[in-house]
C-alpha cells in the first residue's frame, strides 16, 4: 500500500524522484562514511580487533549464550501463553468474581516496567525466603509482564470469531465450554498465530534483562566476553547482530503468516460469494 | 509507609528523571517517527527502502542492546556525551520504529480517494500528506500512538540498567539501604502506573474530541 500518496511519475517528477534518489544516497553514504571515519580514527576497525570473531571458540561461547536465550524464550512464552489463555477466558467470562480480577491484572502488568519485576524478583522475594535459580529469576518475570500481552492478543483472537459460529455451537446443544472449547478457539487459534509470532519477538528481546540477571544469556554473554578480550564494541555489535538475524526471521516469519491468513481468508469469502451467487 | 515518606526526595528526584526521559525521548521518536513515514510511502524507492529498513532493525534488536552499545561503546569512538543525553537519544531513535509503524497503519487506513482527490487538485506529494492524509491519519493512531507512549515510558527503566538514576534505580538503591520492599516496590510500581492512567486519559479525551471534530 506505499504507493498510496503518487501517480504513476510524469517526466517532470522522474526528473524529481531522479534528484531525490540522488540526495538521499549521498545523504546515507555521507552518514557512513562520517561512522567510518570516527570509528577508524579510535583503532576500532583494525583487523586484530575483529580477526576473533573469525575464530570458532568466540562463537561457541556465543552461540552458548544464544541457546540460553532461546531456553529461556521459550520457557517464558510457554508459561505466559497459558496465563495469558486463562487471563483471556476470564476477561471474557460471564461471573463478574472472574472477569473483574482478571481485567485488572492485564491493566496493571501493562503499566509495570519489565525490569521493575526482576529488580522485585531479585531483590525483594529472598527477604522472604523465595530465592529462585537464577534461570527463573529471568524467566518468572517475563512470563509475569508478558502474560498480559498475550491476554490481549488472544482476547481479540476470540472476539474476531463471527458471533453466529458461538451461537450456533449453543444452538446445536454444546455448553459454553464446549462451544469455546471446539468451535471458538480452533477458529481463534489459526487467526492470532502471526500475532503470536510477532509478540514472542519481544519476549526474545525481553530476555536481555538477563543482563540484569547476570543469567547467561546473549546479551550477559557478551558483557562477559568483552570483559574478558576488551573488544567492547566489536562483541555487542557482533550481539546485535545476532539479535537481529533471529528477531528478523521470526518477524518475517510472522509477515508470511499473515498473509497467508488474510489469503485464506479472502479466498474463503470468494467462494461463499460464488456459492451464494450461483443458488 | 514511612519508608515512602523517609525517602521522599530520592523517589521524587527519580520520578522528575523519569518524566524527563519519557518527555525528552517521545518528543524525539515523535518527530522521527514522522520522518521515517514520510519517507516510507514516498514515491522514491530508495527512501522507501531506507525507511523500511530502519523500522526492521529497530524492531528487532533489544532496547538494552541500543543501550548497551550507545553507552559503553560509543566512548571508544572518542564521543564523550552526558549519559541522559545518551538514553534519550536511543530510547528516541528505538520508538520512533514502532511510532513509524503506528503512523503508517494510520496512513494506509485514509481511504485512497482522498489521496487522489488531493493529487487531482494539483497538491504536491508533501502539501498531499501535510494536509490531506497525515491528519485524517492521526485521528486514527491516537489509540495506537498512546499504547507506543505506555510501552516507552516502560522502557524508560530500562535505562536504571546502565546508570542513569530514573525511578527504578532510586526504588532500587532505597530498598538496598531500608531492605523493605513491599512499600518500596509497590509505591513505584502505583507511581508508573499513574503516569500511564494519565497518558491514557488524554489519549481517550484527545480521541473523543478529534473524532467528534471529523
Amino acid at each position: 500500500m506505499s504507493d498510496l500518496l503518487f501517480d504513476a511519475p510524469g517526466p517532470r517528477a522522474r526528473r524529481r524522484i531522479r534528484i531525490a534518489t540522488v540526495v538521499g544516497t549521498v545523504v546515507i553514504l555521507g552518514l557512513l562514511a562520517l561512522a567510518v571515519r570516527q570509528f577508524a580514527a579510535a583503532g576500532q576497525l583494525d583487523p586484530e580487533r575483529w580477526q576473533p570473531y573469525a575464530t570458532w571458540p568466540m562463537w561457541r561461547y556465543l552461540l552458548g549464550g544464544l541457546w540460553s536465550t532461546v531456553l529461556a524464550a521459550v520457557v517464558a512464552a510457554a508459561l505466559a501463553m497459558a496465563a495469558g489463555l486463562a487471563l483471556a477466558l476470564g476477561r471474557l467470562s460471564r461471573c463478574r468474581w472472574v472477569r473483574l480480577p482478571a481485567a485488572a491484572y492485564i491493566e496493571a502488568v501493562r503499566t509495570i516496567p519489565a525490569l521493575l519485576l526482576v529488580y522485585v524478583v531479585l531483590f525483594a522475594l529472598p527477604r522472604y525466603g523465595v530465592d529462585l535459580p537464577l534461570f527463573w529469576k529471568l524467566v518468572v518475570p517475563l512470563a509475569v509482564s508478558n502474560a498480559a500481552a498475550f491476554a490481549g492478543v488472544f482476547r481479540a483472537g476470540i472476539l474476531s470469531v463471527d458471533k453466529g459460529q458461538g451461537e450456533a455451537g449453543l444452538a446445536v446443544g454444546l455448553t459454553h465450554g464446549q462451544t469455546m472449547r471446539m468451535i471458538v478457539l480452533p477458529q481463534a487459534a489459526r487467526r492470532v498465530l502471526p500475532s503470536i509470532v510477532s509478540q514472542s519477538v519481544g519476549l526474545l528481546k525481553d530476555t536481555s534483562l538477563g543482563f540484569v540477571v547476570s543469567y547467561a544469556e546473549l546479551l550477559y554473554s557478551g558483557k562477559v566476553l568483552a570483559a574478558y578480550n576488551g573488544l567492547l564494541i566489536q562483541t555487542y555489535i557482533v550481539v546485535a547482530l545476532v539479535y537481529l538475524a533471529i528477531n528478523g526471521s521470526l518477524s518475517k516469519l510472522a509477515r508470511v503468516l499473515e498473509t497467508r491468513t488474510q489469503e485464506t481468508r479472502a479466498a474463503a469469502a470468494d467462494r461463499s460469494r460464488r456459492s451464494t451467487a450461483r443458488a | 509507609m514511612s519508608v515512602l515518606l523517609d525517602h521522599l526526595p530520592e523517589f521524587w528526584e527519580g520520578l522528575v528523571v523519569t518524566l524527563q526521559l519519557t518527555a525528552a525521548s517521545f518528543a524525539g521518536a515523535a518527530v522521527l517517527g514522522l520522518v521515517v513515514t514520510s519517507m516510507r510511502v514516498s514515491p522514491v524507492a530508495v527512501l522507501r527502502g531506507i525507511g523500511t529498513a530502519y523500522v526492521e532493525t529497530f524492531q528487532n534488536l533489544p532496547l538494552l542492546v541500543l543501550l548497551v552499545l550507545a553507552v559503553f561503546g560509543l566512548p571508544e569512538i572518542g564521543i564523550k556525551a552526558d549519559l541522559l543525553v545518551t538514553a534519550v537519544v536511543v530510547i528516541a531513535v528505538y520508538e520512533a520504529a514502532y511510532i513509524a509503524e503506528a503512523l503508517r497503519s494510520g496512513v494506509n487506513a485514509v481511504s485512497a480517494g482522498q489521496g487522489e482527490a488531493a493529487r487531482a487538485l494539483g497538491l504536491t506529494f508533501g502539501q498531499s500528506l501535510r494536509h490531506v492524509v497525515l491528519p485524517q491519519a492521526l485521528r486514527t493512531v491516537i489509540q495506537p500512538l498512546g499504547n507506543v507512549f505506555i510501552a516507552l515510558t516502560m522502557n524508560t527503566s530500562l535505562a536504571a540498567a546502565v546508570g542513569v538514576v530514573d525511578l527504578t534505580a532510586a526504588a532500587n538503591r532505597v530498598n538496598l539501604i531500608e531492605a523493605q520492599p513491599i512499600p518500596i516496590f509497590v509505591g513505584a510500581g502505583l507511581a508508573y502506573a499513574l503516569v500511564a492512567a494519565c497518558v491514557g486519559l488524554v489519549t481517550g479525551r484527545l480521541e473523543r474530541r478529534l473524532v467528534t471534530a471529523g
